[in-house]
């Protein structure tokens, strides 16, 4: 039998129903082999203790009727998780035990979901390589020194390695789908206010969505269909109906219509992204979809604008980090003193320079030439989508402009990092439903993503094409566990 | 002469070396919406509790919290604003006002910048030389902050979020209030159709009501606004008078010494009695406004305005002009009257009891003199009067129906002060009934005359100050139980 940890989570429900795999051995053979891969650094703060017990106690009182019985899983540690340390990968948060549970987590627990430990993130969320994270870089496992890319890049190499079966991360220009597309695995954001923002440490308030991240399609529409709730603790969480993902999930998407936006035929896109893409077109058709040429005029203002909106709203959603009521407080003379220590010693560079970016854009005198611009350009970029969808019913592009680079090479070079995100950030802007697929290797044999964007709330479509288009292309993940001892 | 001029009106004009000055003020006032919770928390907004004991994890900016817009308190600041005749505006954003203070766990307030919830309206004043219209400019929804405690531990300031998240309205007017007498009218005024509404209950203790008074000055007649400094959080009528006379004599001076003044923001220090810098125009916070979000555009359609104007109760202005044209009682005492909302239904209870012989010269002059004199002697509200409406209205009949002589009446008010006592039993008690047997009063008159023979003859030669000393012969007899008119009519004969 193939190991329990290199198993689908759907098929690791289905040995736990029929009672061929207990959940203390699921648990255990997590554990075991998440403590056997501490060089990845994935883990921020381990739960393996309670993980392990809380198995037990699910095998002498089963329920089987739950979505994910006994499943131990590890989540990005942006996720507040009761009585568990949550550190949003800051300093400044590195003693914080919440009180509370994100609603996304706790409809994971409801479901039978046993939290296996917290997963290494960017500072905040800020960055696409994991290496602001105050915890240290995350290995890829694709490959030594490679990142695993970010921010929800502890999780995306966890799940790569195989330490979790599933995990849950957060995207707020990217942040699910480019690391999923730099370790070869699934990364859905869904559309905003599907899943809810309570518990979960901000970041751009008006950008940050959940979801899931997993080996294969299937198993990110079990997952969605756990965290996505409507909750009235959320203010922007959208009473919608919600699909019974994994049960609709279907092949047939013969006749879909799929646009190719010429816009993101950007300049100096490598041959390999170019070659990838018209190899997912193809696909595609092989699928039975129809493709179609579309054009998404104001996406090349895409980028400067989520630099602008994320770091503003981000500069006052990190305001309550002051040292007053939790997390670390550096002593000072007087409270401005107190204030500036704290946030110095607190914060790591990325986020003090999104905080700066972010204040001076809503300075006065400035507030109408960036902020409200950007808000403008914003509504631009979400009507061009919009246009796009009278005529499609979802759009292909690739997930990234380039595969997984070395941990080090951008880190000092903030544009080139935030290049990264030229394809993914679009679709936050427009709050629409996004998912990364691996289709294939650039010439390192690292893997590569293709994106498919969704319509509003149509996460259905959007899942059905991708677990259409993964059976043709037929990617297998290739680790070798370098990284054990 | 220098110096404030006096008037028997509410005008303030400062004189300075034949130079004539107008005030020109503007309130912001911050009025603590009545709620059970806070704007956007389910903590308590119970006043006086111990301290951090109503605090909620959205209240204390924990990370990952979102607020969630309480309904009552829009629904709360759309009356007002109805009070306010006011535009409401089916479309409002809340917008994060950013700074750092330890009170302020957020790192910013959530307030209406651009966008407030209800737009122009105004209010009528009842002054002296006349009514006068004071512009409203709009009245938006806030968050309060929590409590700096300096002077509890002499090394540490000492933090109390229970009022953290309390919904304030700020209601701003128009610079359209001249002197100290219209403030005061105005804030009264604008109290009392909130406690109509139950919207806010005013209590200036309490904190429930506060003002940033803007003061600026003008020579007399001249049209243009001069340059005002704010005078911060100033929390009662009178200190907002006296603040308002130091910083207008002020900035009088400035002018008249050849200086500038400088846009400031300033504190009012009620010990010395005077304003000082607080933060110049150059320190003034830059805010970074922005629409906060994790909260959506507040839309509110029209008929949810109208099954809000559904339920306003009749306000102070209409019960007045109904009081004029229904009970016809003077413009005057009607003012008087509907000030307050629970002295307006004292004296409607009243009205109603006194039945269909109804007086309401009496009832007016007994509820306006001899309640009000002993509700302020002691410091009771008169929703809490030791004499009912019900039993105030029986006596006052027992007046009217020549019971009891109006002398006898100011008796038995004080005795029914005693447990609300109803005043037929103490008339029947202690014997007071009016003595109204004119059989009786002549013989009791004729023998007043006799015993008084001499008196009686200087009174037909002339000496008419005499009638007073048989009325008072009389009145003492009966033990002043005697009808007075019934007296003077039978001296009058007899004499």
């Amino acid at each position: 039998m193939t190991e329990i940890t290199s198993l689908s989570l759907f098929e690791l429900i289905k040995n736990i129903k029929e009672k061929k795999i207990s959940s203390n051995e699921a648990a255990k053979s997590f554990v075991d082999r998440s403590q056997k891969s501490k060089k990845l650094n994935t883990y921020v703060t381990e739960n393996f203790e309670n993980c392990l017990k809380l198995s037990k106690e699910f095998d002498n009182k089963p329920n089987f009727d739950l979505k994910l019985p006994g499943i131990p899983i590890a989540v990005k540690d942006l996720f507040c998780t009761n009585e568990v340390r949550t550190t949003a990968g800051s300093n400044i948060l590195n003693n914080f035990v919440p009180s509370y549970e994100s609603t996304v987590t706790q409809n994971i627990w409801n479901e039978g979901g046993i939290l296996l430990g917290k997963l290494n993130c960017d500072e905040f969320a800020m960055g696409s390589s994991n290496e602001t994270s105050f915890f240290g870089n995350v290995q890829n496992p694709i490959a030594k020194d490679l990142v695993p890319g970010g921010s929800s890049g502890g999780s995306s190499s966890a799940l790569a390695a195989n330490l979790t079966p599933v995990t849950i991360g957060t995207d707020t220009g990217g942040s699910i789908r480019q690391p999923a597309s730099f370790t070869g695995t699934v990364g859905l954001k869904p559309t905003y206010g599907s899943c809810s923002r309570y518990g979960i440490v901000a970041f751009a308030s008006s950008l940050d969505q959940a979801g899931p991240m997993s080996k294969d399609v299937k198993d990110s529409s079990i997952l969605l269909e756990v965290i996505s709730s409507f909750d009235k603790k959320d203010s922007t969480s959208i009473d919608f109906k919600r699909n019974n993902y994994s049960s609709e999930l279907t092949r047939n998407i013969k006749g879909i219509k799929i646009g190719i936006p010429k816009e993101y035929r950007v300049d100096g896109m490598p041959g390999e992204i170019e070659n990838l893409w018209k190899k997912g077109i193809e696909y595609a058709k092989d699928c039975g979809a129809e493709i179609i040429d579309i054009s998404l005029p104001h996406t090349s203002y895409a980028l400067p604008t989520y630099y602008i909106v994320a770091p503003a709203e981000a500069s006052s959603n990190l305001a309550r980090y002051d040292g007053v009521k939790y997390g670390l407080r550096s002593s000072g003379e007087s409270l401005i003193d107190m204030y500036e220590k704290t946030r110095s010693e607190g914060f790591g560079e990325e986020v003090k320079r999104r905080i700066m970016i972010g204040t001076y854009v809503l300075s006065s005198g400035y507030y109408d030439a960036y902020y409200l611009k950007a808000q403008k350009v914003r509504q631009l970029i979400k009507k061009d989508f919009d246009d796009a969808y009278n005529k499609v019913d979802a759009i292909l592009t690739p997930s990234t402009p380039s595969s997984a680079f070395k941990i080090g090479e951008k880190s000092n070079d903030p544009v080139s990092m935030y290049l990264n995100d030229i394809f993914t950030v679009p679709v936050n802007l427009a709050g629409l439903p996004g998912i990364s697929i691996p289709a294939g290797r650039d010439k390192n044999n690292y893997p590569l993503g293709l994106q498919i964007i969704g319509k509003p709330f149509d996460e259905q479509t959007v899942l059905n094409i991708a677990y259409s288009m993964e059976e043709k292309i037929n990617y297998k993940n290739n680790i070798t566990d370098w990284w054990m001892e | 002469m220098d110096g404030i001029m006096s008037k028997n009106n509410s005008e303030f004009f400062i004189e300075r070396n034949d130079n004539i000055y107008e005030v020109v003020i503007g309130l912001e006032v911050h009025a603590q919406v009545t709620s059970n919770s806070k704007l956007f928390s389910s903590s308590s907004t119970k006043f006086g509790a111990e301290p951090n004991t109503q605090v909620s994890l959205v209240d204390a900016a924990f990370p990952g919290m979102l607020p969630v817009i309480n309904e009552y308190c829009v629904k709360q600041a759309i009356k007002t604003g109805i009070g306010l005749k006011a535009k409401i505006n089916n479309k409002s954003v809340f917008d994060r006002k950013n700074y750092f203070y330890a009170d302020l766990p957020q790192g910013y307030q959530i307030s209406q910048y651009k966008y407030p919830i209800v737009g122009e309206g105004n209010v009528i004043l009842d002054m002296p030389e006349g009514q006068k219209q004071v512009g409203i400019e709009r009245l938006h929804l806030e968050q309060d902050a929590g409590k700096s405690i300096h002077d509890i531990d002499p090394s540490n300031t000492l933090v109390d979020l229970n009022r953290s998240g309390v919904a304030l309205m700020e209601i701003v007017s128009k610079p359209d209030l001249r002197s100290p007498d219209e403030v005061n009218a105005y804030i009264k005024k604008l109290r009392s159709i909130m406690r109509y509404l139950g919207t806010c209950d005013g209590n200036m203790q309490e904190g429930s009501l506060r003002a940033d008074v803007n003061v600026s000055v003008r020579i007399k007649g001249s049209t243009e606004l001069g340059t005002r400094c704010e005078i911060k959080n100033v929390n009662s009528i009178k200190f907002m008078q006296m603040a308002i006379i130091y910083e207008a004599n002020r900035q009088v001076d400035l002018i008249e010494e050849g200086e500038e003044i400088d846009q400031e923001t300033r504190l009012f220090d009620t010990k010395k009695n005077e304003t000082r810098s607080m933060r110049s125009k150059e320190d003034a916070h830059d805010y970074r406004y922005f629409p906060d979000p994790d909260l959506l555009p507040l839309e509110i359609t029209d008929e949810f305005i109208d099954q809000l104007k559904s339920e306003i109760p009749e306000l102070p202005d209409d019960k007045k002009k109904r009081f004029i044209d229904e009970f016809k009682i003077s413009p005057y005492e009607a003012t008087i009257l509907v000030s307050d909302i629970d002295t307006a239904k004292y004296f409607e209870e009243v009205v109603a009891k006194m039945g269909k012989n109804r007086d309401m010269k009496l009832a007016v002059n007994w509820i306006t003199g001899e309640l009000f004199a002993v509700l302020n002697n002691k410091n009771i509200e008169i929703a809490h009067s030791p004499i009912s409406a019900k039993n105030l209205a029986k006596l006052i009949n027992l007046i009217k129906n020549g019971t009891i002589s109006g002398k006898i009446a100011k008796t038995i008010f004080e005795l029914m002060m005693d447990g609300d006592i109803d005043p037929q039993i103490i008339v029947e008690e202690k014997g007071l009934k009016q003595q109204s047997d004119p059989k009786a009063l002549e013989e009791l008159i004729d023998k007043i005359i006799n015993d008084n023979r001499e008196k009686a003859i200087e009174y037909k030669q002339g000496k008419e100050k005499l009638f007073g000393f048989f009325v008072g012969q009389a009145m003492k007899a009966s033990g002043g139980k005697a009808n007075p008119q019934l007296i003077n009519e039978i001296l009058k004969k007899k004499l």
